[in-house]
């Protein structure tokens, strides 16, 4: 029986004004317009902001030339303490020692150290304890706060969102802006709502939350939007899940996503490293208290959903938004709108399904548990609960892999035993990077290979080999793919 | 900074919905310190499928070399931050883009390397990119002044935004300059933001 791409449980239309904030009407704003003017320097000659950035990071692949751009242009970094560095994508999972195997990788790596001692920029190193995916690290150290415009040369800069910040990917051009101006020219957005109501039910999790929010509203479908999640569903997350939903806003194509601040968040945020000091806590809390959406705020569109209603999720195409209930079968091309058509053809051939057939049951060869969607320990915590539930052993068929975001997560998940939770089931164990979220290491699929994984992007040769096939899911989910050596449902286990 | 009011040239369609940057440019591509050399690689596991496939990619066929028009349906660009995409079809020989929709970071890449993007509708697009195939030797004029796509018989209304259109026609797209000027406003600017004055962590 072919399933329909799904509706959202109820659509309400509470619109405001196109474009900017109402004169007047200052305590109705979203979190998004009040951080938009509290960060904006002056409307340039173009029409567009110079929108100040409180914190911009910088990782080893969309940095390097821009810090020769600075260079041929005899610029400065104007606020060299508002930088962070990283290195996450290309590092090894494996064999981390120097110069690295991969003479390009030691290139970039070499890039990195050179241009932040040259412009006096902090570089959190492998073997620091600092180290990890910038998406991972920023948080941990209570870098990123609430109220805070966050720019990083990477589409997933969304995430910080999770603390009611503004976060945007930016291009190598723009980390140049960043970096030589502290700011950059942009276009105010609208603000989208969406609602999250009811609760997730037992053994689904953020993750198949927001999969099931991008296969209703489609991978463009927030184009020209920031995203606010908000409802109880939502505010009952934890902050770690909470980066899990913003994360992902940028694969529905919205600019950034971002969820009010609230109790959770400043205390999580609480003794952090760069958080603010206990004599400055109340002033800070004040602030953040001060920029979240006011409650007669007025968005541009609201789209509401029932997360009770939500099965574990899991994608079969070459598209985030190309998801499926974990009980559904590959979707008819006929329950999608005729646009689309020509990609779901693609996605039945590429992948290997077909229409009608079910989604359980597809063999695996490889699982991966990482990335800056759920490589955090609470993603780790969950994939060992589920190891330990089944009690099987990862069959000699699949290549199983964990790698965790941080080294603070892999320190974390050693001291409490997860690790040899995951090596006794015959998972492999490894040290933090972005792995094979995205390839640029030694970590790639082979062939034709399946892999079920934590990550966020199932594209077309997204996982380093050209016809590789990716299947998106919870950690969990994937833990489960990797013991049955096919797709299950992880509720089976999680009585 | 030089002013863009139009591009014209031979053009190459690229067809297909939702193309993502891992495809324009796979992600092995990106270990990298500079974007020389890219152009090669543009689209690059595409390219390869299509040859075994016994197919031709439009980037390898003859007939649309040295095009300076790229033209795309909707949703182009999607997927990463990288601007190793728009880079490696820049430096492959593309300079401008007409499409149905683009993914925000691609097109705010666009524009900071003073490659215009300009919208048609999708029907459009779908003519455009036929006459395209049916005489790759058509010139396809951009006009980003008068925001029309013209090629032979055919002329396209097209749309750019308007602060966008004004970067473009005044030669201010590369904003790099205009904001390190505004640099003593970004510090009394930053004065006023609480975490960067009171509470900086
Ligand atoms: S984990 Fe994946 S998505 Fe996240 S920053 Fe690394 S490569 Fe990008």
């Amino acid at each position: 029986m072919p399933t329909v791409r799904g509706k959202p449980s109820g659509t309400v239309a509470c619109l405001r004004r196109a474009g900017a904030t109402v004169p007047g009407r200052m305590s109705a704003r979203t979190l998004f317009d009040k951080v938009w003017d509290l960060h904006t320097v002056r409307t340039l000659p173009s029409g567009q902001t110079q929108l100040l950035i409180g914190l911009h990071l910088i990782h080893e692949v969309t940095s390097p030339q821009a810090f020769s751009w600075l260079r041929e242009r005899g610029l400065k970094v104007a606020m060299p303490e508002r930088n962070v560095a990283t290195v996450d994508h290309i590092v090894p999972t494996e064999d981390q020692a120097r110069p690295y195997a991969d003479g390009l990788a030691e290139d970039m790596m070499q890039a990195i150290e050179r241009n932040t001692t040259e412009f006096g920029i902090r570089l959190f190193q492998p073997g620091s304890g600092l180290q990890g995916v910038v998406h991972i690290i920023a948080p941990e150290q209570g870098l990123t706060q609430p109220g805070m415009t966050v720019a990083c040369g990477d589409s997933h800069t969304a995430t910080h969102g999770a603390f009611g910040a503004i976060a945007f990917g930016i291009g190598t051009s723009q980390v140049r802006d960043v970096l030589a101006s502290q700011t950059m020219s942009m276009s105010r957005m609208k603000v989208r709502k969406i609602q999250v109501n009811g609760a997730l039910r037992p053994g689904v999790y953020a993750k198949d939350l927001i999969l099931h929010i991008l296969r209703v509203l489609t991978a463009k479908g927030g184009v020209g939007y920031a995203y606010e999640f908000n409802g109880p569903a939502i505010h009952a997350l934890s902050m770690e899940e909470r980066m899990t939903i913003c994360n992902m806003a940028i694969e529905g194509g919205a600019r950034c996503g971002y969820i009010n601040p609230d109790e959770t968040t400043f205390a999580y945020l609480k003794g952090r490293a760069h958080a603010p000091s206990a004599a400055q806590w109340a002033t800070a809390v004040a602030f953040w208290k001060s920029i979240a959406s006011s409650a007669d705020a007025e968005y541009d569109d609201v789209q509401t959903f029932d997360a009770s209603t939500i099965e574990p999720t899991v994608t079969w195409g070459i598209s985030p938004d190309h998801g499926l209930g974990v009980g559904e079968r590959i979707p008819a091309k006929e329950s999608f709108t005729a646009d689309e058509w020509a990609t779901i053809d693609e996605a039945y051939r590429y992948m290997g399904f077909q229409a009608g057939q079910p989604i359980a049951g597809t063999k695996i060869d490889v699982a991966f548990i990482g990335s800056c969607t759920n490589g955090r320990i609470s993603d780790l915590r969950e994939a060992a609960k589920v190891i330990t539930a089944h009690g099987g052993r990862v069959p000699a068929s699949v290549k199983a892999f964990i790698v965790p975001g941080s080294e603070a997560v892999k320190k974390v998940a050693e001291a409490e035993g997860l690790d040899k939770v995951f090596t006794a089931h015959g998972f492999e164990w490894r040290e933090a990077g972005c792995s094979m979220c995205l390839a640029m290491n030694p970590d790639k699929l082979k062939g034709r290979q399946v892999s079920a994984s934590s990550s966020n992007r199932n594209f077309k040769g997204r996982q380093g080999s050209p016809e590789g096939r990716t299947l998106l899911m919870s950690p969990a989910m994937v833990a489960i793919a990797a013991l049955e050596g096919r797709v299950a449902d992880v509720r089976t286990v999680l009585k | 900074m030089s002013k863009i009011t139009t591009i014209a040239g031979r053009a190459v369609p690229v067809r297909g919905n939702d193309i993502d940057t891992d495809r324009i440019i796979p992600a092995r591509y990106l270990r990298c310190v500079t974007f020389d050399g890219l152009g090669q690689h543009a689209f690059a596991d595409d390219r390869s499928q299509d040859t075994t496939q016994g197919k031709t990619h439009p980037f390898d066929d003859a007939r649309f070399q040295g095009a300076a028009v790229l033209v795309v349906n909707s949703n182009f660009g999607c997927g990463s931050s990288r601007e190793h995409a728009p880079q490696a079809i820049a430096r492959w020989g593309v300079k401008a883009i007409v499409g149905v929709s683009f993914s925000e970071i691609f097109s705010g890449n666009c524009v900071a390397m003073g490659v215009p993007i300009l919208r048609i509708t999708p029907a459009d697009a779908e003519s455009l990119q036929a006459a395209v195939e049916k005489d790759p030797s058509l010139v396809v004029t951009c006009d980003i002044e008068a925001q029309q796509v013209r090629a032979g018989a055919l002329t396209l209304a097209a749309t750019i935004p308007a602060g966008v259109r004004q970067q473009y026609l005044t030669g201010a797209w590369d904003a790099l300059g205009q904001l390190v000027d505004g640099l003593p406003q970004v510090r009394a600017a930053a004065a006023k933001v609480p975490y960067l004055s009171g509470f900086a962590g």
